[in-house]
């Protein structure tokens, strides 16, 4: 796991000018599953094609399993130790079996050995059985599988995936997110995947970096993405709704009180008084409760009135009005148990730790 | 007028029936010469559209332009500068070409070699960014990639040589200029230039209009048997990949 398999330095690509990827520089082990989040065009495509050796980067050094990859002679044999899948799954006009054999006929593999793999591909992607088929009547699910298996046939080191299950039904792309894990486990290749559904990320990845208008702000576990983002941009797109500006008015060894419109806040941080922080916490590291006598350990407490309920899935994103708008997730289940309606009464309440602050920049 | 068109037809249909020696040899003259021109621009202008396709470099876009531009070259005007070339003066001489199947077969290259190179490059460039970068991704290398990228393109390329073939066996000008419209030794039909295009024209001039409008409907059932069969290989089983079938 220690190795790593890509590294770039100040990696960087314009186009007409533009800059698409700006002075990104991390580095993905060898062995995991990274993650690319970020919205929609912020680079993620660019970058991937820029580290499949498919489009020549304009500035920086890129370095694959310790070999400078961009010195001209290089990328053709390290190109062919990786693959990718694009998100809209590309489909040559032949037979389901000759879209798969395609990498493996560039490589002049002989026809028994190409036939044995195609097989056993087809099989483990499901698909077993579509070979003669041609590969435009598959839907769309099946047709991202097929190049899915087009991909791994020729067996790549690294897997990059752009967005392999963005145009997908949920069955479908569970079952891409499947064949992905277990590549990664029983094959040990190294994934990276792009999206830009951070659930997804989340779900996968052992590791992410969001990219952000060309740039990769932070690089981390998924969990100190979540937590602790590194910018409010960040913390906005991992879904972090309650952000709020606020000043330290005091700090004993990290356990400090920050005024956020006339509300002291107690979180851990080792800015010193008055200094100018946003905070933020996500809304369900907050408890709801109706009553002030509930035990809680946890140091922010404040009364306040449901303003708004949104649902979103099986839960409701409470707002509640306590000075501030303060919003925490709830099952709807434990929403329908409390009774909750707009204009109630209650309390909620966090953690100091679970506040993360960022200095205003 | 009306006469002459159910003329045309009753004999017509005589010359075919009877298999008029003259008629048969004309007929197969002109399928060689047309195929051989057509099957010959395909050739060079497939890959050379392929190769104008993949690389970039100074005044492409130009290039590209008189190409496209060539598609309406007049057929006496190649004709003319081609007649040019190859007269006993013209740096071409030499080949003794002039008043030759194998003149009036470069000049029909000459018509026919813009249209499926322009449209060859037009085809190529219909193919989706993303599967330019599949084709590499999966390890092609850049002859490889052009192969499937043609492959990819087949249907419009081939629509492209279908279009040249209809240039090629339907013109007159250049096959009269170069050719000349000598009539063939009974029984050597390479041994003339007259192509069913020029007999028309002559018949024409002569008055024999139903021997004219004959001629016109065997060049346009030649043209529809040829386009039919394009058509079969076009709809797939002739270039079906190999290897599990």
């Amino acid at each position: 796991m220690s190795t790593s398999a890509i590294e770039t330095h100040t990696l960087s690509k314009n186009y007409d000018g533009r800059d698409v990827i700006r002075d990104v520089s991390f580095s993905i082990r060898s062995g995991e599953i990274f993650g690319i989040i970020g919205p929609s065009g912020s680079g993620k495509s660019t970058l991937l094609r820029l580290l499949d050796l498919i489009e020549q980067p304009t500035g920086g050094r890129l370095t694959i399993f310790g070999t400078d990859a961009l010195v001209p002679d290089a990328k053709f044999p390290l190109r062919r130790r990786m693959a990718l899948l694009s998100q809209k799954p590309v489909i040559f006009s032949r037979s389901v079996s000759d879209n798969i054999a395609l990498g493996m006929e560039y490589r002049r593999k002989t026809k028994p050995e190409i036939s044995k793999a195609v097989t056993e591909t087809l099989d483990a992607v499901g698909l077993a059985g579509y070979g003669k088929r041609s590969a435009r009547t598959l839907s769309g699910g099946e047709g991202q599988r097929m190049a899915l298996a087009r991909a791994v046939v020729t067996e790549p080191e690294i897997l990059f995936l752009d967005e392999p299950t963005t145009n997908l039904d949920p069955v479908s792309a569970e079952r891409i997110e499947e064949i992905i894990i277990r590549l990664n486990r029983e094959k040990g290749i190294t994934v990276v995947i792009c999206t830009h559904d951070m659930i997804q990320g989340q779900r996968l990845a052992h590791r992410i970096g969001v990219i952000m208008d060309g740039a990769l702000p932070q690089v981390g576990t998924t969990k100190e993405i979540f937590h602790q983002p590194t910018t409010t941009n960040i913390a906005r797109f991992v879904g972090v709704k309650n952000m709020y500006a606020g000043v330290i008015t005091e700090n004993h060894d990290g356990e400090a009180i920050i005024d956020v419109a006339g509300k002291p806040i107690a979180a851990v941080t080792p800015f010193l008084p008055r200094t100018k922080v946003t905070i933020l916490f996500r809304a369900e590291d907050v408890t709801l409760h109706l009553e002030q006598s509930v035990k809680t350990s946890a140091r922010n407490v404040f009364r306040g009135i449901i303003k708004k309920m949104v649902p979103s899935g099986p839960f409701v994103d409470v707002i509640v009005d306590c000075g501030i708008d303060i919003t925490a997730l709830v099952t709807i289940q434990s929403s329908e148990d409390l009774g909750l309606t707009r204009g109630m009464k209650c309390w909620v309440s966090f953690k100091a730790t679970a506040v993360h602050v960022l200095e205003e920049q | 007028m009306v006469n002459e068109i159910i003329d045309g037809f009753i004999q017509a249909i005589q010359l075919i029936v009877s298999l008029n020696p003259e008629v048969v040899g004309i007929t197969i003259l002109t399928l060689i010469v047309s195929l051989t021109s057509t099957f010959l621009s395909a050739l060079i202008s497939i890959p050379a559209g392929a190769y104008i396709y993949c690389h970039d470099f100074f005044g492409k876009r130009l290039v590209i332009n008189i190409i496209q531009t060539l598609y309406a070259l007049p057929t006496v005007l190649a004709g003319l500068l081609l007649f040019l070339l190859l007269s006993h003066q013209g740096p071409l001489g030499f080949l003794d070409f002039l008043f030759t199947p194998q003149g009036m077969i470069l000049a029909q290259m000459i018509l026919v070699t813009p249209l499926i190179l322009g449209l060859t490059i037009t085809a190529l460039s219909g193919i989706d960014k993303d599967m330019r970068h599949s084709i590499l991704s999966l390890g092609a290398t850049k002859f490889q990639a052009v192969v499937t990228l043609i492959q990819e393109a087949r249907f419009a390329i081939l629509a492209a040589v279908i279009l040249g073939f209809g240039r090629a066996i339907s013109e007159v000008g250049a096959a009269m200029i170069i050719g000349g419209n000598i009539r063939a030794f009974p029984g050597d039909f390479l041994s003339g230039t007259r192509v069913l295009t020029t007999a028309i024209s002559l018949e024409t001039s002569q008055g024999d209009f139903s021997l004219a409008i004959a001629l016109g409907l065997i060049l346009l059932g030649v043209a529809v048997i040829v386009n039919v069969g394009l058509n079969m290989i076009q709809s797939g089983s002739l270039w079906k990949n190999s290897w599990n079938s």
